[in-house]
């Protein structure tokens, strides 16, 4: 290596790794736009297995079914399941997505998340029900089996009762139509 | 002077509280056995908040903080060993909630890099000190002119 050469290849040095950083930072932005990098999310460590077991009590004066584990074990479909309370503010935002997928006719399940029975009773009662199935866990206990961090989260089992997606947040109509509708038709088969 | 004693006790007070003193609240969510609860603090202290996420559930106040401090107090009375209690909550949020990551093929990059930058700074500084010291040859010796010149100047200066 000549020394005129070294001396070039050297002055390229900074360039080459702010170029580098660069590339990096750009995939980084475009993953955020894509919304499949959030340096703040946490990844479900339940994807790919079953359901975990939970007990818990209905949801006194909504005019449905207890949600035992049984209904999400092997359900024979895909089924959602949704953790939600009255005095989450996402939770109503993303409502109206819910009713829309309960009136197609998907199994909406709901889990009431640190909610007082009659508040999250009210909730039903001014916005629609949306679920199917509903139960109540007040303590938040069930929810740490599954791994919740926080309100909305909603997961999609498949047919064998296996977790195949979890979205913690409100699902949008953006999430409903580019993630949630291609994952149930994909495991409806 | 009675005014100033007031914010003095505060601030030394403030100043005296043992770091994490806040942590659990409630002196009620305590284990009873000292030995117990200094293990499920720094088992909590190894555990990440998954809500403000830069805190550990020890120095939390978020409502799911506490439930896992709870729960790392429950699985502690029921005979669990410090490395099941983190199992169990790696169990069901993934390597996110330990504070200290795992060495994997995808958290190689976070821990090599320390090493990394240490072997590149060892590898310049030895480039550097190689080349250095062949460069320094001793500078030519002075020409009798130039030895004259530096002593009329030198006799100028003393003048």
């Amino acid at each position: 290596m000549t020394p005129a050469l070294r001396r070039r290849l050297l002055l390229l040095a900074p360039f080459g790794i702010v170029a580098a950083g660069g590339a990096a930072f750009y995939g980084m932005l475009q993953g955020r736009r894509r919304g499949d990098f959030n340096p703040r999310g946490v990844p479900s460590a339940l994807i790919g297995r079953p359901a975990p077991f939970f007990d818990l009590p209905g949801l006194p004066g909504v005019e449905v079914p207890l949600l035992r584990h049984a209904d999400v074990a092997s359900p024979g479909r895909p089924v959602i399941v949704n953790f939600w309370a009255s005095w989450c503010v996402p939770c109503v935002v993303e409502h109206p997505q819910l009713m829309a997928l309960s009136r197609e006719g998907v199994p909406v399940f709901g889990i009431a998340y640190k909610d007082r029975p009659e508040a999250s009773r009210d909730f039903l009662r001014r916005h629609g029900n949306p679920f199917a199935r509903l139960a109540r866990d007040e303590p938040g206990r069930a929810a740490i089996e599954w791994g919740v961090y926080g309100v909305p989260e909603t997961y999609l089992l498949d047919p064998r009762g296996i977790i195949r997606w979890r979205f913690a947040g409100a699902i949008t109509p953006q999430i409903l139509a580019e993630e949630l509708r291609p994952l149930l038709r994909r495991h409806a088969a | 002077m009675r005014r100033a004693a007031l914010p003095a006790a505060l601030a030394a007070a403030l100043l005296l509280a043992p770091p994490g003193a806040g942590a659990v609240g409630n002196p009620a969510d305590m284990l009873p056995d000292p030995a117990q609860e200094a293990r499920a603090r720094a088992i909590g202290r190894e555990l990440r908040c998954l809500v403000c996420q830069n805190e550990s559930i020890e120095d939390s106040n978020a409502d799911l903080a506490r439930d896992l401090r709870l729960l790392v107090r429950e699985r502690i009375r029921a005979g669990d060993s410090d490395a099941e209690v983190i199992a169990f909550l790696r169990a069901r949020y993934g390597d996110f909630v330990l504070l200290r990551p795992p060495f994997t093929a995808a958290t190689a990059a976070l821990w090599l890099s320390p090493a990394l930058a240490l072997a590149g700074g060892v590898l310049a500084i030895w480039l550097v000190r190689r080349r250095g010291g062949a460069a320094p040859a001793a500078p030519a010796p002075l020409s009798p002119e130039e030895q004259a010149r530096l002593a009329a100047l030198e006799g100028e200066a003393r003048r």
